[in-house]
């Protein structure tokens, strides 16, 4: 059976360009960067090139990147670097949307004397700017807000979030985890001061990270060891890792179009068929503001964990908001954060596309969904056949 | 992704006695679909009292729909009587097991079963008054007692696993706790109950009583089973001789082999058949 794999946001294939890219580093080319001699050298050459690539997808300068080990390593050393450059300022800011890696690091701060402001979302997901700015104080060290979320895809407007940080003198934290290689992303021309991207998101394999740190941001390392990475971050590099992220970086670059037309193209024909040939079903988050190639749909009635492993016996992967899919009992912390009703959010799939989908899996999705659905929903005490409506709240 | 038997899967893929009953003699909603699942449970009598007639239907996960599968399943035949005493943990070993998170699936078919029985004993109406605990999941305090009762629960990961009380905002973290406590007081408080049986001591009884009461029976038929395996209580066997080629070896091992393991060694056994 054929994987269709749908499931980007959680994680992608390496690309064949990348692995290619990676073997010789696992093998032959095993000198340590560090080294004096020619044979570790040539390793340290091709890292400062992934540097460059990164850099470049960035626009920033090579200098500004620091490979880490994931987003979450990234999250972690820029939120703490920013507390630990302004120790007298106590007071953190960022959304009730965010990734566990900031959410779960505010919540651990918050027990350790830090007051942290958790902005809300409208129902679309969106942030409201004024809300924002209102939220940031004398008191404030830190803003970490997400460039786009995992779940909904919803873009926020970190740039215009930034600039009005920076007009405070606010460090200002993005987690471009998911945004990374699917918007076009100019650093150079933001007053974003630190971005976190992870590599096994964007085709590069998992273990490497990137944290941007705009010249001139006062950083204190997480990581204190060796030299390596300008003092930032110590730790013999995961040479063929930082190796393969470049080169994703260098194939983001030229994927980025693609994903904006093809991708985003394939991911609203198979939310325009889905809508249509499912009732009770709907779209969760800004369908406007949001990344090419993810929609995150709710069919009423149903539990997600059901659809999933149904859709798991045609070969068909993607993530549902549902409480039963986690170990947690409460649906989606995000869905809820966006007031979704508890009939859409346990019943949510997230689909996330890449650029090696097709037209033909597309298909073979919306061929077997509606069935998969029907089936469940003829199994629930709260789908009354032929009406479509609940049968009792 | 979650570590589902083959014979969860099985029901959650193919569930048996989906629907509703008309007219039924038992019925019994719980649940909710804040809770993330709810199941409605109904069943009709024959003429000899005996349930001839179970039916669900359930939002809920996998191992929700499996589980009251396996309800309807295990009930059928069953008098209200006999019915009255099937436990969360028949229905979890009927699948093979469950995951640990999951066990409020199997304590939730339970709980539609008494309720259903309530229902045709026309006892619904005398439910004396209980405390709501965990507000976020509206679980009572007798729920928790019985729960810890029943699956000898001593933490409070475990009462949240098998009742989900304690498993949103965690606000009631303390009244479980003083639950869990009060009912272990109570616990040790009665005669010390048979030892927990060593893995050694409980394959050796096995292998024994197959030997001497199990073995001899069979092969009055021309039958035979081996021991393959024992993997916590489920006895993994393989049948030899004439209950190789028999249709009924199923029942053979459920109604002869599983009775008298469960007699002579211990109560909480399962006998599988394994193709070897």
């Amino acid at each position: 059976m054929k994987t269709i794999y749908l499931d980007n946001n959680a994680t992608t294939r390496v690309a064949p360009e990348v692995l290619e890219e990676m073997l010789p580093y696992f093998s032959q080319l095993y000198g340590n960067p560090s080294s004096m001699h020619s044979f570790g050298g040539q390793v340290g050459r091709k890292l400062r090139e992934a540097h460059e690539k990164m850099a470049a997808l960035l626009g920033a300068s090579p200098d500004e990147i620091i490979f880490t080990s994931c987003g979450t390593e990234s999250d972690n050393a820029a939120v703490r670097a920013a507390l630990h450059s302004n120790p007298d300022k106590r007071h953190i800011v960022t959304s009730r949307v965010e990734h566990p890696a900031i959410r779960a690091l505010c919540a651990h701060l918050a027990t350790r004397g830090y007051r942290v402001t958790e902005l809300p979302v409208d129902a679309e997901g969106r942030l409201d700017l004024e809300q924002y700015r209102k939220a940031l104080t004398a008191d404030t060290a830190v803003v970490s807000l997400m460039w786009a979320n995992n779940e909904t895809g919803v873009v926020f407007p970190v740039e215009q979030a930034a600039e009005i940080a920076g007009e405070k003198g606010i460090i200002f934290h993005t987690d471009a985890v998911q945004a990374v290689g699917k918007i076009p992303i100019d650093l150079g021309k933001t007053a974003i001061n630190m971005l976190s991207l992870s590599g096994h998101k964007l085709h590069a394999p998992k273990g490497v990270g990137v944290l941007y740190v705009r010249r001139g941001t006062k950083f204190s390392p997480f990581m204190i060891g060796g030299h390596q990475e300008k003092g930032r971050r110590g730790g013999t590099e995961n040479t063929p890792g930082i190796i393969g992220l470049g080169k994703a970086a260098e194939l983001a670059a030229r994927y980025m179009e693609t994903e904006n037309t093809v991708v985003k193209n394939l991911r609203d024909r198979l939310e325009n068929a889905l809508l249509a040939r499912i009732p009770n079903s709907r779209v969760n988050g800004d369908r406007v503001n949001r990344l090419p190639n993810t929609t995150n749909i709710s069919f009423e009635f149903v539990e997600g964990e059901g659809i999933l492993l149904m859709m798991d016996e045609f070969g068909i992967c993607a993530s549902s908001g549902s409480a039963c899919t986690s170990g947690s009992l409460q649906p989606s912390h995000v869905l809820r954060a966006m007031g979704v009703p508890f009939t859409m959010a346990h019943g949510s799939i997230r689909f996330s596309l890449s650029v090696y989908n097709t037209d033909e899996e597309i298909d073979l999705v919306v061929e077997k969904l509606p069935a998969i659905i029907e089936t469940l929903r003829a199994m629930s005490p709260y789908w009354k056949p032929g009406e479509g409506v609940c049968a009792r709240s | 992704m979650w570590e589902y038997t083959d014979k969860v899967k099985e029901h959650f893929l193919n569930p048996r006695n989906v629907g509703e009953i008309e007219e039924p003699d038992g019925v019994a909603e719980v649940g909710s679909i804040a809770c993330g699942d709810a199941l409605k449970f109904t069943f009709k009598l024959d003429e000899n009292g005996r349930i001839k007639e179970a039916k669900f239907k359930t939002f809920g996960c996998a191992s929700a729909i499996a589980s009251a599968s396996a309800l309807t399943e295990i009930v059928k035949g069953m008098t209200v009587e006999e019915a009255s005493k099937v436990t969360n943990q028949d229905i979890a070993r009927f699948l093979g097991g469950l995951p640990e998170e999951k066990m409020h699936c199997s304590v939730m078919g339970r709980e539609a079963l008494d309720k259903a029985i309530a229902y045709y004993r026309g006892d619904t109406g005398k439910e004396v008054e209980d405390k709501v605990v965990c507000e976020c999941f509206g679980v009572t305090e007798k729920e928790i007692e019985k729960a810890i009762r029943e699956n000898a629960l001593t933490t409070l990961e475990e009462v949240t696993n098998y009742t989900k009380a304690g498993g949103g905002c965690g606000n009631c973290h303390p009244a479980i706790q003083e639950i869990i406590d009060r009912v272990l007081g109570d616990v040790h408080a009665k005669p010390v109950p048979r030892p927990k049986m060593s893995n050694l001591r409980k394959i050796r009884l096995i292998e024994e009583t197959i030997d001497q009461e199990i073995r001899p029976s069979l092969k009055q038929d021309g039958g035979d089973i081996e021991l393959v395996d024992v993997v916590g209580n489920r006895v993994l066997v393989a049948t030899r001789g004439a209950c190789a080629s028999c249709q009924a070896a199923n029942r053979t091992l459920k109604n002869f082999v599983e009775v008298k393991l469960r007699e002579l060694v211990l109560p909480e056994l399962v006998v599988e058949e394994v193709s070897q």
